[in-house]
């Protein structure tokens, strides 16, 4: 009933294809895309992927043929890596793209490759989804024996559940067998990156796009959904919500209409009091800005994210104090422990909102949490220390009467 | 335990294949035994410190022995609304353990986990990797009495 509603592009053919199937594919179209960026000049085809406006999907919304131009021309070995460690919270996308059009994925990958003169790939695919990775190497292995990918190559890697490592640099410290520990920027991925040779690491959402990129144009992509940040997005919903599924739509596409057109609406006809997007890790939003367009910038101007789309749906019987203690308590179960105002900041936040959360707490403890917020977001090593706070200050902005009602 | 080296042995041309190795005594043991530990270390050219640092920094990683199933209650937010302390807490009861032990017989460890990416079925336990959909605390006896 949905479908209507939808804009499939990267999930067209979800169900009516086999995913690890190279003939399916192209029997619908596949491998066209990489067919014409390997008839370009790599310059041109960076360029065309930078006139698409194609933006990370992964959450931090970069320019992907600007990520790319960033690669050294000089160097004989670079590396495609593919970051499935799709961790966050309510968020499945990455998910069903392989398990439901996976040789885009592969596709994608091999225009990354020639774009940057690179024959070896990689997926880092999270602990979570040991099935994904089996299902991955027999595309793999698929569309190798129908010699569409001719000489580049992708290898599987498997994380072991740490959230972390959806951070582009220790994701790669994990595929080196390391601990999965950020490293400090610069030098940046794109120069030295796994192995020390220069790497691009995109989100599989980006990586699927592609095919499509190249098939229908630049202008075409360019042309969907919202100006700065065109394209669609896969979105998953979750929480008290009529619909909890996923969907494709355009991005200029606004939340109210992803909660009451796609979504259904809220469950049991009950009200709805917040909605949380991007990720455990993203902004509440409440009623007054839910005409906002989910594209990156519209989220970013209302203090939200984007993220990697996910949507929760928290209704009027929801306690927000109650559900932001349990956030807090992931951030402090997933900080690496490099850097000291993630570590000691997320055990703090932690030990506050439970403090909060239990009747125990004051005023003086959301001013301090407010401050530490700050802190924290401005020097943590790694997005996941800058992001952890946020959860919790944008409840104390928009919900602020829920915290009162449990201070002394 | 005598193929723990063929294991490593197997995954030795990966380049910094130690966790796959991991993985694979996993597989195997359901937990990365000592002497497994010491070995990939030394096949892997690493310090037997630096290999026990990679092995306690992931979670689905552990030094421990655990049972023979491994469950995992997922206690993220979207989990954590649809009810999956009620879940933890007929888990618990059933089994006669709290979170992070093992059952007498060696069958069953209880762990808490996060989001394990099967967010439109919540609230979701998984047993040994395995995902089982909207779980509930009634159906605990049932699904965990299918466990020989």
């Amino acid at each position: 009933m949905n479908m209507a509603e939808e804009m499939r592009v990267l999930l067209e053919y979800a169900d009516k294809i086999n995913p690890e199937s190279a003939e399916d594919y192209i029997k619908v179209g596949g491998y066209e895309g990489l067919k014409k960026a390997r008839s370009m000049e790599r310059k041109d085809l960076i360029d065309e992927v930078k006139r698409s406006g194609l933006r990370g999907r992964g959450g931090a919304g970069f320019n992907a043929g600007m990520k790319w131009s960033f690669v050294p021309q000089d160097v004989p070995v670079k590396y495609v890596v593919c970051n499935l460690d799709e961790g966050e919270p309510g968020t499945y996308k990455d998910r069903m793209i392989c398990q439901k059009n996976a040789q885009a994925l592969l596709e994608g990958m091999a225009i990354c490759g020639h774009a940057i003169d690179s024959n070896q790939g990689y997926i880092y695919c999270r602990g979570e989804y040991p099935f994904v990775v089996e299902l991955l190497k027999n595309a793999i292995a698929s569309a190798k024996s129908s010699g569409v990918l001719e000489d580049f190559d992708i290898e599987v890697r498997m994380g072991a559940g740490a959230y972390v490592c959806g951070e582009e640099t220790a994701l790669i410290e994990s595929i080196e067998g390391h601990r999965g520990e950020p490293r400090f920027k610069p030098p940046f991925p794109g120069v030295e990156g796994l192995w020390g040779a220069p790497t691009v690491v995109n989100n599989v959402e980006t990586l699927a796009c592609l095919p499509y990129i190249l098939v229908n144009g630049a202008d075409w992509f360019a042309g969907i959904g919202a100006e700065k940040y065109p394209g669609t997005k896969i979105l998953t919903l979750t929480g008290d919500i009529n619909n909890p599924t996923y969907f494709e739509v355009p991005t200029n596409y606004t939340l109210r209409d992803v909660i009451y057109k796609l979504g259904g609406g809220i469950k049991n006809g009950k009200k709805f009091k917040a909605v949380q997007v991007g990720g455990t890790s993203g902004a509440f939003i409440p009623e007054q800005n839910l005409d906002t367009p989910i594209d990156f910038d519209s989220m970013s101007a209302i203090g939200a994210a984007l993220g990697s789309g996910a949507v929760l749906v928290l209704d009027e019987t929801r306690d927000i104090v109650d559900v932001v203690t349990r956030i807090s308590k992931f951030f402090e179960h997933e900080s690496c422990g490099k850097c000291n105002p993630c570590r000691e900041g997320t055990f703090r936040c932690r030990e506050m909102m439970e403090k909060i959360n239990s009747g125990k707490g004051s005023e003086n403890d959301m001013d301090n949490i407010l401050l530490l917020s700050r802190v924290m977001q401005k020097a943590a090593l790694c997005g996941l220390g800058q992001a952890a706070p946020i959860p919790i200050e944008s409840t104390i902005k928009h919900f602020r009467h829920e915290y009162m009602r449990k201070v002394l | 335990m005598a193929n723990y080296k063929d294991i490593i042995d197997n995954c030795k041309s990966t380049k910094g294949g130690i966790i796959e190795a991991f993985h694979a005594l996993q597989e195997e043991f359901n937990y990365i035994p000592q002497e497994a530990l010491t070995e990939a270390a030394r096949v892997f050219g690493l310090s037997e410190a630096q290999a026990y640092g990679v092995a306690t920094f992931y979670s689905y990683l552990s030094v421990e022995q655990r049972g023979k199933y491994i469950i995992r209650m997922c206690e993220s937010a979207p989990c954590h609304v649809a009810g999956a302390d009620e879940v933890i807490k007929a888990m618990e009861d059933y089994l006669g353990i709290k979170v992070g032990e093992t059952t007498a017989d060696g069958k069953f460890t209880l762990e808490l986990c996060e989001c394990i990416g099967q967010c439109q079925a919540t609230p979701v336990i998984s047993v040994n990797s395995k995902p089982i959909f909207n779980v509930t605390a009634q159906q605990i006896p049932e699904i965990l009495g299918q466990y020989k």
